[in-house]
């Protein structure tokens, strides 16, 4: 039976397939866990994939760059998935427009201390350069925070994880904190979900509140494009060694 | 607009973006200029591309709309490549994990209540709508 298994196994764990359909079927059982726990922001179906893949690439003793060969067709769509975050942020112009002061501020405060404070705890608490620069970009969405990482020298994977992480954490706590703190305006419930917490926390609140849904995601859109540029230049002031 | 004509106004963008990060040496990574390239050309030029007819959505909004929902998925392999850093988890994880934990806290708080003070002080008339909106659970 073994011999078996490791006969078809050991040629197709070398092609692109088999590493793309368990991709896929991993995120699948994924979604299904969510959907049993209903929509619970701790059953992140991508959190459960990777621990699935993962787990199984271990047991397999299958290397990275050999799973990466097979699932970087899935992994090149996130530039496309990027670009699409255009449609939404132009689709919720007008919102931008009408309380353009508020908006403009609290992203520039809130993207500025996310980023500095991430980066200064990791130092104070004896992290490298490397794990500092990837705590950096990952309040901002995933396939930005990724691409930033890359810029500057963090760890891709490492921010990747950290993304999701921090936007289960902002998804768990967010309204209640927010409401501990009698901020009772949904484009300020909205848009801290989208600035602190990226497409996981705003999952939460956009069904609740259509005003709530479109400041999320102009707060996914516009700090990505903040981040972006706030990272490189504190990378710049922290010079290698 | 097609939903083949949707993908290649994002695979243009994104293309584009590349191109103007290596020619004109911006520390932005090539997307998320294709995704500010697009958002300002929706905005006045391209307006009909987004613009829904008798409530039907247009194809570059379907497009984006399937592509942002499933986000997830297309993070999976990038994410995957936490087995390789393993060490560095094993051996960081306080510093990981105290800067993931008060980063998230500071950012959620000084975005909710700076934008709150803000669009209060405004006293908009649009303010009051969405504080009192009927349909939400605050």
């Amino acid at each position: 039976m073994m011999h078996a298994i490791k006969e078809v196994w050991t040629p197709l764990a070398v092609t692109p397939l088999l590493w793309l359909a368990i991709t896929l079927f991993a995120y699948l059982i994924g979604k299904w866990i969510q959907k049993v726990c209903h929509d619970s922001p701790v059953a992140n179906p991508v959190l459960i994939a990777i621990v699935l893949v993962a787990v199984l690439l271990m047991a397999t003793g299958t290397p990275y760059d050999q799973y990466f060969a097979g699932a970087q067709f899935i992994h090149f769509l996130l530039g496309p998935a990027t670009v699409a975050l255009a449609i939404p942020l132009a689709l919720n112009a007008v919102h931008i427009r009408r309380s353009l002061r508020g908006v403009g501020l609290a992203l520039l405060a809130g993207s500025v201390t996310t980023t500095v404070s991430g980066v200064a705890v990791v130092w104070m608490l004896g992290g490298g350069r490397s794990v500092a620069l990837s705590m950096a970009p990952k309040s901002v969405t995933t396939p930005i925070a990724i691409a930033v990482a890359q810029e500057v020298g963090g760890v891709p994977a490492l921010t990747a994880a950290l993304a999701i992480a921090g936007g289960i954490f902002a998804a768990v706590i967010g309204q209640a904190v927010l409401r501990w703190l009698r901020v009772d305006d949904w484009r300020a419930h909205g848009l801290a979900a989208g600035v602190a917490g990226s497409g996981v926390a705003a999952a939460q609140v956009a069904p609740l509140n259509g005003l709530a849904a479109a400041f999320a995601a102009i707060g996914i859109g516009l700090n990505g494009l903040l981040t972006a540029l706030i990272v490189p230049l504190l990378a710049y002031l922290w010079p290698v060694g | 607009m097609s939903m083949p004509a949707a993908f290649a106004v994002l695979i243009g963008a994104q293309l584009l973006g590349e191109v103007m990060q290596r020619v004109l040496h911006l520390p932005l990574p090539g997307p998320v200029i294709g995704m500010f390239l697009l958002a300002v050309a929706l905005l006045i030029p391209c307006k009909s591309w987004v613009a829904r007819r008798d409530n039907e959505v247009s194809a570059l909004e379907q497009a984006s709309s399937s592509l942002i929902a499933n986000m997830g998925l297309l993070f999976i392999p990038a994410g995957v490549g936490i087995v390789t850093e393993l060490a560095v988890l094993k051996r960081d994880w306080l510093p990981i994990l105290m800067g993931l934990l008060v980063s998230t806290v500071l950012g959620l708080v000084v975005t909710g209540l700076v934008m709150h003070h803000i669009t209060r002080r405004a006293a908009h008339p649009d303010a009051e709508a969405s504080v009192l909106n009927p349909g939400g659970s605050l």
